[in-house]
């Protein structure tokens, strides 16, 4: 029998109940949300199942939603069953203050630097990685270059003007 | 082949100035390190291999070690965190050294005006000739390589030790 | 700059050091591939450990996607995997076709096949060479160039450019692909197998480069989908698993190609598996060369959807019509919006599952761009490839992996 979309989403709900809500399609990946303390334990269960076998991590990101207090950050994980070739996305918000989430690195190897980039891009802190530090900005940068208050360019240029190309 | 440099010929001998013989054949042996970080260091691979070869203009031996090298052709981003790597092996290079900044980024910075990239590599190191292009194709580095050997050709033997070149250095913070 | 890792590291007995040595395959090196570092700790010329910095050229594309419209972050992606320029911008293409809902017409998608196939011949080939010089065989790289100057050519009869080459728009292409790209791509069909007959003799059953390349840096499959390989090297270590097959894209499913698969996943694997897939690059781009003729009349003409809105109209029109003026001035000032939506897109690139995940707010430019790029997944897992073996090995498995920098750091 193929993986439906349905069915994902009733054996995800028999077992976790509302603590994973929002079960939505765009462009025909199912796409959910559960709740912070619960993500490790949502990807094990997916990952267990005999019948659901998401045994492969595509993605590990992050997104800044500044307009959304108290869900700031979200951190999103794309996974893949490679033998049914069904593809779904799970969200996991956390408010900026204290970004702190479950590390999936036990679970799943490639998960070690793609956190290590969320936590160097937005500041999310990973909670029981085995090494959080940055890996791709400078070890000295103090600040989460991706959140959205903070701009693009380097402030501290003098040979560019900021008039001239269209920013002053 | 390359022509003589001017001088006064006789029988058996030719009398001429130290420095256009030095710099002839400077210009025709130089050492190349490419320091080939992105792109860039991809169409330099295009303009060493044999269609646009660079070797007929002397640089054959392409080193990678700055000690053994006179030309630093820095090719590519280099970022915030890459410039000081930049600037020590630019240290290590021995006088007479001479810097190429090849590509957009490198002269500077490019299409990246962002918080992680250096913008230009004449931030940290001084630099000869800058090739503009994103990447230059391999007729304009060889251009830039002629322009070069042209700088070289025509230096001065007591440029390294005058007061406008200590000046420069200086500004750059290298002793 | 890093921190060295003091961990007081226990050598293993029988070792006739009296401590281990630190050495730093730095960022800049004669055989690393690009910008990123490698401190090891090796007990005479064993590995002990490892650790990669990487970072050495993060240009912050996603932050700079964030500023601009759809159709000026194709040149953001040809700068990731810079051996390979089209296939990424096929890549973000068709994710955009995907948020936009856009369907593009066979031709389009036939001879966007070209252009990917093209590619992956051109980054496989510096992959493959690249292996042979870091095992001390420069004459491999030399004369295989000369081809890779051939694809060049047809890149730059197509857009113009030769290496960063902004290929295609979305919905299609610029402009119809002209006699003599299809003259010149037929001179790459007719000349390029003998060369790469020539690259495998120099190659493949070279006892020298067998002896130096088979059991280094073995990877198991469960390991290899664990680390999140894809592409070449996860291929190499027993899994078939191919975007294009899976999950066909572009009309993949027209053509008739097999998929290579090794047994060890070692570096000469590797080396056969990228190998063969040239091989298999080059039958698909016969069929579709051969599909692409078999189109006459006005549906040959045929070189673009219908998207108004990102595609930039005739000039004919913008001149005489009201419609095509305000698209042409909307276009270029920038003044789209996108639909809303969510969408991850992923293509077979040259090193494996190149993915684009885009959030889309209404704006004008993308809310959020993450690229999903196969170098940064891959490359954690070298520490687990390398430590027991030797300092060269060390090296070539890292050049069989290839690692492009651009892509490691984006």
């Amino acid at each position: 029998m193929a993986l439906t979309q349905e069915h994902i989403q009733l054996r995800l709900s028999e077992k976790f109940g509302d603590l994973v809500s929002k079960f939505e399609s765009p462009y025909g990946m199912l796409s959910f949300e559960a709740s912070k303390d619960q993500n490790l334990k949502v990807l094990q269960f997916l990952y267990d199942e005999a019948d659901l076998n998401f045994q492969f991590l595509t993605d590990i990101t992050a997104v800044n939603y500044p307009d959304q207090p108290g869900r700031e950050l979200a951190v999103v994980y794309h996974l893949h069953n490679l033998k049914d070739n069904v593809r779904i996305r799970l969200t996991v918000f956390t408010d900026i203050l204290s970004p702190d989430v479950f590390t999936v690195s036990k679970l799943f190897s490639s998960a070690n630097w793609m956190e290590r980039e969320t936590y160097d891009f937005f500041g999310i802190n990973f909670v029981g990685h085995e090494n959080l530090i940055r890996i791709l900005n400078v070890d000295e940068m103090d600040y989460f270059p991706l959140r959205k208050e903070y701009p693009l360019e380097d402030q501290t240029r003098i040979d560019k003007d900021d008039q001239m190309f269209g920013r002053g | 082949m390359t022509e003589a440099p001017e001088g006064y010929p006789g029988e058996g001998f030719f009398s001429t100035r130290l420095s256009d013989v030095v710099g002839l054949a400077r210009k025709n042996s130089l050492w190349p390190l490419p320091f080939a970080t992105s792109c860039c260091g991809i169409e330099f691979m295009a303009t060493m291999a044999s269609h646009y070869d660079l070797a007929r203009f002397g640089a054959e031996r392409v080193g990678f070690s700055p000690r053994q090298c006179d030309l630093l052709m820095v090719m590519g981003t280099i970022s915030k965190k890459m410039g000081p790597v930049v600037r020590q092996v630019y240290l290590q290079m021995a006088e007479p050294r001479w810097v190429i900044a090849m590509g957009a980024c490198a002269s500077s910075g490019g299409i990246f005006d962002t918080y992680s990239v250096l913008q230009g590599i004449d931030q940290v190191i001084p630099v000869d000739v800058y090739i503009p292009g994103c990447p230059p194709r391999p007729e304009a580095v060889l251009d830039g390589f002629m322009k070069i050997q042209d700088l070289v050709g025509q230096e001065s033997i007591r440029r390294r030790n005058s007061d406008q070149y200590k000046a420069l250095m200086n500004s750059y913070g290298i002793e | 700059m890093t921190e060295q890792h003091q961990h007081h590291i226990k050598l293993p007995e029988g070792s006739i050091e009296k401590q281990t040595t630190t050495l730093n395959v730095g960022p800049t090196h004669p055989a690393t591939h690009g910008v990123f570092q490698n401190i090891m700790e090796l007990d005479g010329e064993q590995i002990i450990s490892t650790v990669q910095t990487v970072g050495y050229i993060h240009r912050a594309f996603e932050k700079l996607a964030e500023r601009r419209p759809l159709y000026q972050i194709t040149t953001l992606t040809d700068r990731l995997n810079y051996c390979s320029s089209p296939l990424n911008n096929m890549g973000w293409h068709l994710t955009c076709e995907k948020l936009l809902g856009v369907q593009t017409p066979k031709r389009v998608d036939y001879l966007r096949i070209i252009i990917m196939e093209l590619s992956r011949i051109s980054d496989h080939l510096i992959c493959n060479s690249i292996m042979g010089v870091d095992t001390g065989a420069y004459t491999g790289f030399m004369y295989i160039m000369q081809y890779r100057e051939l694809i060049y050519e047809i890149y730059e009869e197509i857009c113009g450019s030769r290496l960063t080459t902004n290929i295609g728009r979305i919905g299609g292409f610029e402009r119809n692909f002209t006699n003599t790209a299809f003259t010149k791509l037929e001179k790459f069909l007719k000349e390029y197998p003998a060369a790469l007959r020539e690259l495998e003799n120099l190659f493949t059953r070279n006892r020298i480069f067998m002896e130096r390349t088979i059991g280094t840096g073995p990877i198991s499959a469960e390991r290899a989908l664990n680390y999140g390989f894809t592409g070449p090297n996860l291929r190499a270590a027993g899994v078939d698993y191919d975007v294009r097959v899976h999950s066909p894209y572009s009309s993949y499913e027209d053509f008739d190609f097999t998929i290579p698969v090794g047994k060890n996943g070692d570096s000469y694997d590797r080396f056969l598996v990228r190998n063969e897939e040239m091989w298999q690059s080059l039958s698909i781009l016969n069929q579709a060369y051969k599909k692409v003729q078999e189109f006459k009349g006005a549906e040959a003409e045929v070189f673009h959807a219908d998207v108004p809105e990102y595609y930039l109209p005739k000039k004919e029109d913008v001149y005489t019509k009201m419609e095509a003026l305000i698209w042409h001035f909307k276009i270029v000032m920038g003044e789209v919006d996108m639909p809303k939506g969510e969408v991850y897109h992923s293509i077979e690139a040259g090193n494996g599952e190149l993915g684009f995940y885009l959030i889309s707010d209404g704006g004008r430019t993308p809310f959020r761009l993450h690229f999903r790029r196969p170098s940064f997944i891959y490359y954690q897992a070298y520490p687990e490839m390398v430590v027991g073996g030797m300092l060269s090995d060390a090296i070539v498995v890292m050049s069989s992996l290839n690692l492009i920098a651009g892509e490691l750091d984006a």
